[in-house]
């Protein structure tokens, strides 16, 4: 017993001076990027990882209100045309200036990586980059492009010295990945750690760390584990369950925020035989989700304050719309549909649906926080206005593609739908350009419509959103249409916003954001 | 001998082509990977350029004829994830998984085979019933809750050792191994103990059983009667008797090790190929599933063929029978 003790502290001895000098952060993280690459793949572990060591023309603050970045300043300097000013004093990391034919560059390769997944062509296409000098770039539009900051706040800038004829697995083994970013790549061990260091001539407040090590851990308990013995100094994606403890906990500080992410309910409004609707009894109905008195009587029906406290243990907010408060485009004059049954039951018999009827519930069970969970507590909750549900619920790897396109000819397979939505944006166009505008392929409108809500009106102020270039006036149409098509129309029925949790060690804390990124710039002394 | 590895190798052959055309197969009927990989603020051109490009919209075995003409070059396909070719992505994870699953085994090995004998030699003392009920509670345990408990003990309350990932690298005799730094060895003393426990139990039941068969035999008796010491009995002619389905045990046991390390991997953030494979089954990364099922398999049966082949060695009888054929 006594020589284990001893070969124990011996190992102990031996790992003490293995922690350097110098300042190292260590970060467990949830989700390991797929690739090194910035363009790769718009996938959000990607995106956030890309941030240390690269930049964009237009950056994005913690609740995704657009900041200067690589750009000083931008305006439309006529109705098709966006004026950039860059930064004159950037250094890429291998010392090389930064100028205008780098966005050149990044502008015609972001777009064309092969094999990539999901391109970031989305955000570029339709767009003409001009270099005017060294340091303005004009971005052309066949139409007039409000959003233009918001796209280009996605896309990182790439050195045309080193991207120039580089590949994805040149920016995995660091070769091409050189950036203006506040960190360096130093090494990358697959699904055990990335280290940055420190880039000393970054442009922007001067990174901290000597040393950044990004730990991908997987399971939750796992990486809670690692963050109570001292292994890492900050976790993202604290799971709900151990948030009560560790609050109590004194070698631990918990930070909390509100995500872009609306837990949402999608509802089969267009045809008048839903596949998992039946009458009581199982036999043949119309289908009761078309009228909109059912609609509102389900979320009347939904005890949002009793799903927050109970079911996700206090870290959601009970929504009304499509995007929580302090966000682009959302209504002033919404709130969250207040727990009534006795208005909710009243619908119901007034639409005709007295009795009730059958319905069951889809969800899925992998990808948000306590998915699965909601779509059981929603069925308890609306068998009290004599809606009999059942509850199916599968990985998202199957969940998605059914929901899309399962049932016959392609349209959706399911009637009743628990789904998420974050707003990449951090706007309302994006939710409701993909949620609630009529579902049209060659338009790209109503791509994530799957409820198949359609209401010209809601059409024509989006498009006119859309074009609107003067932000607080493209904000009151967003609110407008937002009104109709979620207040007026229940095209889907919002239930909460998720809130994320980050914990650190004693004495620090994390600077919740929106868009739900782990940034080593957001970990701060208390 | 020569005749025989032949055959076996011929056999193997057809085992894995038949597993290969059901793994394709199955795999492409469950979900769709498009889904998985895009945003969902895709525009529905761009879906059509991803179909198009990973080959979705051939019909499921002009796309399996595909894949096996690839193959047969070497090339099995891109992972749908990392855009990177699959077999170097899953032998590059390999090494992790390898020295997990010998430094696991070495550990089950090291405890199992002296209590084993122990218990077998003196079945009815206290300690070996304590043994044995031990050993149950070794493959009773859920592998996922036991990490965590380890975790939980070991790096969070005593402190002792890390929680997770792998540690440093060092070179011996050309290997690249964590085994090789102190660093190293304390961070795989965890994960390989969690791995080691179910096979500890089995093993170790395994050699009890063998011991109390064996020490009946009338050769053990003999060696006895002849005035052969306690420790050569022992060791010599027990242990070389009872060996033969430990090894066959450790040998099938070893490819599970490494094959189905999965949740161990996932629990300590252990950067192998188990945790690559359950990633790429959420992911419904084909290439990558397919790949790996394919690398396991032939593992599988080169190793049955060693655990064959190492038989000959320790039991005469197959080797005379093998060489009169």
């Amino acid at each position: 017993m006594n020589i284990l003790k001893k070969i124990v502290a011996l190992l102990v001895i031996c790992i003490v001076p293995s922690i350097a000098h110098s300042k190292t952060l260590k970060i467990g993280v949830a989700g390991e990027p797929s690739s090194i690459d910035p363009h790769y793949h718009n996938v959000g572990p990607n995106n956030m990882f890309a941030t240390n060591i690269f930049s964009m023309l237009v950056g994005q603050d913690e609740n995704q209100q657009t900041i200067p970045d690589l750009a000083t300043s931008w305006k439309p300097i006529n109705d098709t045309t966006w004026e950039f000013k860059l930064r004159n004093d950037v250094k890429w990391h291998d010392g090389s200036k930064f100028t205008a034919d780098d966005v050149i560059f990044t502008a015609t390769r972001a777009p064309n990586v092969p094999k990539s997944p999901a391109s970031f062509g989305i955000y570029l296409k339709g767009k003409t980059f001009v270099k005017i000098d060294d340091y303005t770039v004009h971005v052309k539009t066949e139409k007039p492009y409000p959003l233009m900051a918001n796209d280009l706040s996605v896309v990182k800038i790439i050195s045309k010295k080193h991207g120039e004829n580089a590949t994805t697995e040149d920016y995995n083994s660091g070769k091409a990945a050189i950036g203006t970013g506040p960190y360096k790549f130093k090494q990358y061990v697959k699904g055990d750690k990335i280290v940055l260091e420190k880039n000393s001539d970054y442009f922007g407040k001067k990174p901290e760390y000597d040393t950044v090590e990004i730990k991908p851990i997987k399971s939750g308990p796992a990486r809670v584990a690692a963050l109570l013995s001292g292994d890492v100094d900050l976790i993202d994606g604290v799971p709900p369950v151990d948030v009560k403890k560790l609050k109590k906990n004194k070698k631990v500080q918990l930070s909390s925020g509100p995500s872009n992410r609306v837990i949402y309910l999608h509802i089969d409004q267009f045809r008048e035989k839903s596949p998992h609707v039946r009458a009581i009894g199982g036999g043949d109905i119309k289908n009761p989700l078309m009228d909109v008195r059912v609609r509102k009587a389900i979320s009347l029906a939904i005890n949002r304050d009793a799903m927050v406290a109970k079911v996700m243990e206090g870290l959601a907010i009970p929504a009304g719309q499509l995007l929580p408060k302090g966000f682009h485009g959302v209504s002033e004059n919404m709130k969250p549909d207040p727990y009534d049954i006795k208005t909710a039951k009243q619908l119901m018999k007034e639409a005709g649906y007295g009795k009730g009827f059958e319905l069951t519930i889809h969800g899925p069970n992998d990808r948000y926080i306590n998915d699965a969970k909601i779509a059981e507590a929603l069925g308890q909750m609306l068998s009290k206005i004599g809606i009999k549900c059942k509850i199916e619920t599968m990985p998202k790897a199957v969940y998605f593609k059914r929901a899309s396109a399962g049932g016959p000819d392609k349209t959706p397979e399911f009637s009743m739908m628990v789904l998420g939505w974050g707003a990449g944006s951090g706007e309302a166009s994006s939710p409701l350009k993909s949620l609630l505008a009529t579902h049209n392929k060659e338009k790209g409108m109503g791509g994530a419509n799957r409820g198949r809500h359609s209401d010209p009106k809601v059409d024509a102020l989006i498009d006119k959103a859309l074009a609107t270039v003067d932000s607080p006036a493209r904000g009151k149409i967003l609110a407008e249409a937002t009104e109709i098509a979620v207040g007026k129309n229940y095209g889907i029925i919002p239930i909460h916003y998720q809130v994320n949790t980050w914990g650190a060690k004693a004495g620090y804390s994390y600077l919740p954001r929106t868009d739900e990124y782990t940034v080593v710039a957001g970990f701060q002394k208390k | 001998m020569t005749v025989y590895i032949l055959q076996r190798t011929l056999q193997s052959f057809v085992v894995l082509f038949v597993m290969s055309l059901i793994v394709f197969c199955g795999v492409n009927l469950i979900g769709d990977p498009i889904y998985m990989m895009i945003s969902p603020e895709s525009e529905p051109a761009e879906i059509e350029r991803v179909i198009k490009e990973f080959g979705f919209d051939r019909p499921v075995l002009e796309q399996y004829w595909f894949f096996l003409k690839n193959v047969a070059s070497g090339d099995f396909g891109r992972s749908f994830v990392q855009g990177i070719p699959a077999l170097p992505l899953i032998l590059e994870r390999f090494p992790a998984t390898i020295e997990l699953a010998v430094f696991s085994l070495f550990i089950s090995l090291v405890i199992a085979l002296p209590l084993g004998v122990y218990a077998g030699l003196y079945p009815e003392r206290k300690s070996s019933k304590i043994i044995m009920s031990g050993s149950i509670l070794g493959f009773s345990m859920p592998t996922f809750w036991v990490g965590i408990m380890l975790i939980m003990l070991f790096a969070v309350k005593l402190d002792w050792l890390p929680s997770t990932g792998r540690g440093e690298l060092g070179t011996f005799l050309g290997i690249e191994s964590s085994l090789f730094t102190l660093n190293g060895l304390s961070h795989i003393f965890l994960p390989a103990l969690n791995l080691a426990l179910f096979k500890l139990s089995s093993v170790l039941r395994l050699t009890r059983a063998g011991t109390r068969e064996v020490i009946l035999q009338d050769y053990i008796k003999f060696a006895r009667a002849k005035g052969l010491s306690h420790s050569r009995v022992i060791n010599v002619h027990l242990l070389k008797n009872i060996l033969i389905p430990i090894v066959t045990v450790i040998g099938l046991e070893f490819g599970s090790l490494v094959a189905f390390s999965t949740v161990t991997e996932t629990v300590f953030a252990w950067p192998g190929a188990g945790k690559l494979i359950i990633d790429s089954v959420y992911n419904l990364d084909r290439p990558v599933i397919v790949a790996y099922l394919i690398i396991i398999v032939a593992f599988f049966v080169f190793l049955n063929l060693i655990v064959d082949i190492l038989y000959s060695f320790l039991d005469p009888r197959v080797r005379i029978k093998g060489s009169s054929e």
